[in-house]
């Protein structure tokens, strides 16, 4: 090294090299009137860093190694990913409106290809793509101000492009307002992409990429977060009910454009692509190839929330989905329980009045599926000690004119049924018609084991005529 | 100006040396033809006529490398200048001299684009241009290259792949490889132009926007000044016929 540098002085013309190339020698001719220099706290999705409570700008220096690494794409498919610092997305980067950041970029020396960075929050020509573009085993210093605040994607730019970023070469930059942003009590940084594999989806095995698929915008993936399964399951986001959550939603594309919904949430906010006004109250947000957005919600009724792009076969057929798992005390005013099930015949259901007992019990049958089975099961077995049987029912069978009134009046209390307790709420069925009740009744107490005379449609109106209170048992 | 006259009279002697060994075994005639550059220069030179020319089979290998810096100890990593090579040139070696773990017939990587022109030049040899290199590379799909980019870097034999039309072996797959007018500015000590350093636009200017096998090797070679040394760049020489 000595030797080096001996050579380095004495001449001319290494002197002028010297000049246009060390990144080495930048640290030793920094101004010392610069501002204060802070490393930026830089995260792996889908952690965030820290809110910047600094109340002046800064230099910031962001240190970034490119890698490309062979990981897994999906079940047993691997594929060869260029990435910004070791995963996809790129490592989340957060500075403060009005800072100075020094950008240094390493392309590992086993890399294959050279690389650089475009940041959509940099003004100037290409967006630092120029000024960064790196042989592998080198790194270029490169220094910006970041004058906007916003929520801006960075990618590779170099040749050729969309393979670059196909590959995985996006990430996203914050750049906090100076008064900084609301206090939330959840961020979470989830960026989208598309992937484009020479075998189908979850073909096996180590995936070369398709140049063609991406020419023709046809994706055998899209994925969150670079890889199926990276936001479920154990990878699942987490959040309490009452707790406000903030996404920083990217889109790497390199073709795709996302329709980001988080479903069963409507967002409180959105700051749309990532700008300054937010927009509120809105179910799926836009977010272009190239572009971000910052959601916010709050979570308020407990269990798992699916995050997808809406183009929903993206979501079902190609990987496009997270999930947030939302602990904390049901709301059931907000969100009740399912309160009903039954069959529903829509305009193929039940027929005129039938003129003998065997029609009757037809058209019983017919008025059972939709109104009895939820409760007491398809082949009127009941449930145990929850919904009675009418199965070979001894209760029903004793006593024709209680079973009418039960089913016009509901019944309340306690009830022996084949020698066994229960004790819950049946309610009026009144809406039915007499005609429907008399044929239900037929069916029941001619079927399932039950035999029993049928129930004639005016013995139903004389009982409604007399009142339908509900029958207390006993 | 003592140590400048030395540079020049290793760049001298390296130039005008015999051929170290009859080479012709070794290499192959690749017939002329016509390349048609990705970023064309200037609009007459969407097609570039390249004459017959011979190329060696395989890149050069660590154990060629090491008889030549033998040879020409001026090229040995302790006494190169800096140059004409990057601090970590040779730096697979176990020493200036030997190569301890790195394969003997693997292809040298972590050479300058200075020390594999010494290279052809004390072999009466010279670096292939980028059109010859083209040229010489082509006859297999883009698709079949691309697939053999896929993938980290993997050293191995040379010698191993199947040879392509032209009897030459590895042009794919195995590493990069130097030609003498990368970045079409060697002199300046190399440097692509803006464009390529930041492809965001170009594709709209290039001859063939679907060939990205093409893409990434221009790419690459714009990265590059002419001290650089990279752990997946070597060379092979060419010469008239």
């Amino acid at each position: 090294m000595r030797v080096h540098l001996a050579f380095s002085i004495v001449f001319g013309v290494t002197t002028a090299f010297a000049a246009s190339s060390p990144i080495w020698l930048d640290h030793s001719e920094r101004n010392p009137a610069e501002p204060a220099i802070v490393s930026a706290e830089q995260t792996d999705a889908p952690a965030v860093p820290s809110p910047i409570h600094r109340k002046k700008p800064t230099r910031v220096v962001v240190d970034i190694e490119v890698k490309e690494v062979v990981a897994p794409i999906a079940g047993d498919a691997t594929y060869t990913f260029w990435t910004f610092g070791g995963h996809v997305p790129g490592q989340f980067i957060r500075v403060r409106e009005g800072d100075t950041v020094e950008l240094h970029l390493k392309n590992a020396p086993d890399n294959k290809m050279p690389h650089n960075i475009d940041l959509h929050a940099v003004t100037g020509p290409g967006g630092g793509a120029p000024r960064t573009f790196t042989a592998p085993g080198h790194q270029s210093v490169f220094t910006f101000e970041a004058t906007r605040a916003g929520l801006f994607v960075y990618h590779c730019a170099a040749a050729p492009v969309g393979m670059h970023i196909a590959n995985g070469m996006y990430g996203l930059i914050l750049v906090e307002p100076k008064e900084g942003l609301p206090k939330v009590d959840r961020e979470y940084y989830v960026m989208q992409g598309d992937f484009y594999t020479a075998g189908g989806y979850h073909e096996k095995g180590l995936q070369a990429f398709d140049m063609q698929k991406a020419i023709d915008e046809k994706p055998t993936y899209v994925l969150f977060n670079g890889a199926e399964g990276s936001l479920t399951g154990k990878n699942a986001l987490h959040a309490k009910v009452g707790e406000r959550v903030r996404l920083y939603v990217g889109n790497g594309g390199p073709n795709l454009v996302s329709s980001f919904h988080v479903i069963g949430e409507i967002f409180d906010r959105v700051y749309r692509e990532g700008g300054t006004t937010p927009e509120e109250n809105v179910q799926t947000t836009l977010i272009p190839a190239g572009g971000a957005a910052i959601v916010e919600f709050t979570a308020r009724v407990p269990g798992e929330y699916a995050m997808v792009d809406h183009s929903i076969f993206r979501a079902f057929n190609k990987g496009a989905v997270g999930t947030l798992v939302v602990d904390g005390a049901p709301n059931p005013e907000l969100y009740s329980e399912k309160s009903k099930d039954s069959p529903y015949f829509g305009s193929a259901a039940p027929a005129p009045a039938p003129s003998h007992d065997d029609d009757r019990a037809a058209a019983g049958a017919r008025v059972f599926a939709s109104t009895c089975a939820a409760c007491h099961q398809a082949q009127a077995q009941g449930v145990p000690h929850v919904f009675p049987p009418l199965a070979g029912s001894d209760f029903l069978m004793a006593d024709k004119e209680r079973a009418i009134r039960i089913v016009l009046g509901g019944l309340n209390g306690h009830v022996t049924v084949n020698g066994q307790t229960f004790d819950s709420a049946m309610p009026s069925q009144a809406h039915l018609s007499d005609d429907e009740i008399a044929d239900v009744l037929t069916y029941v107490r001619s079927s399932f084991g039950n035999s029993g005379d049928a129930v004639a449609a005016e013995e139903v109106t004389a009982k409604r005529a007399a009142g339908t209170p509900t029958v207390r048992a006993q | 100006m003592k140590p400048l006259a030395m540079i020049l009279a290793m760049t001298l002697a390296a130039t005008t040396a015999n051929a170290q060994h009859d080479a012709a075994s070794e290499t192959a005639v690749v017939a002329g033809g016509v390349y048609r550059p990705l970023f064309p220069a200037t609009p007459a030179e969407k097609e570039i006529a390249v004459h017959a020319f011979r190329m060696d089979r395989t890149p050069v290998t660590n154990a060629e490398f090491l008889v030549f810096v033998g040879a020409h100890p001026a090229w040995r990593r302790d006494r190169i200048p800096p140059v004409f090579a990057e601090p970590t040139y040779l730096a697979h070696w176990s020493a200036p001299d030997a190569l301890g773990q790195a394969a003997p017939n693997q292809p040298v990587v972590n050479v300058s684009w200075f020390a594999a022109r010494a290279y052809c030049g004390a072999r009466g040899m010279r670096l292939p241009t980028e059109a010859e290199w083209e040229l010489a590379a082509s006859g297999q799909t883009r698709e079949e290259i691309a697939a053999l980019y896929a993938g980290p870097m993997v050293l191995r034999d040379v010698g191993q792949s199947r040879p392509n039309r032209a009897g030459l072996y590895d042009m794919h797959g195995l590493v990069w490889e130097w030609v003498s007018d990368f970045g079409n500015a060697v002199l300046a000590f190399g440097s692509g132009s803006d464009r390529l350093r930041f492809c965001g636009a170009t594709g709209a200017s290039a001859s063939d926007a679907t060939d990205f096998a093409a893409f990434q090797r221009v790419a690459f070679r714009s990265s590059l000044r002419a001290s650089y040394v990279v752990r997946s760049l070597g060379f092979r020489c060419a010469g008239d016929v």
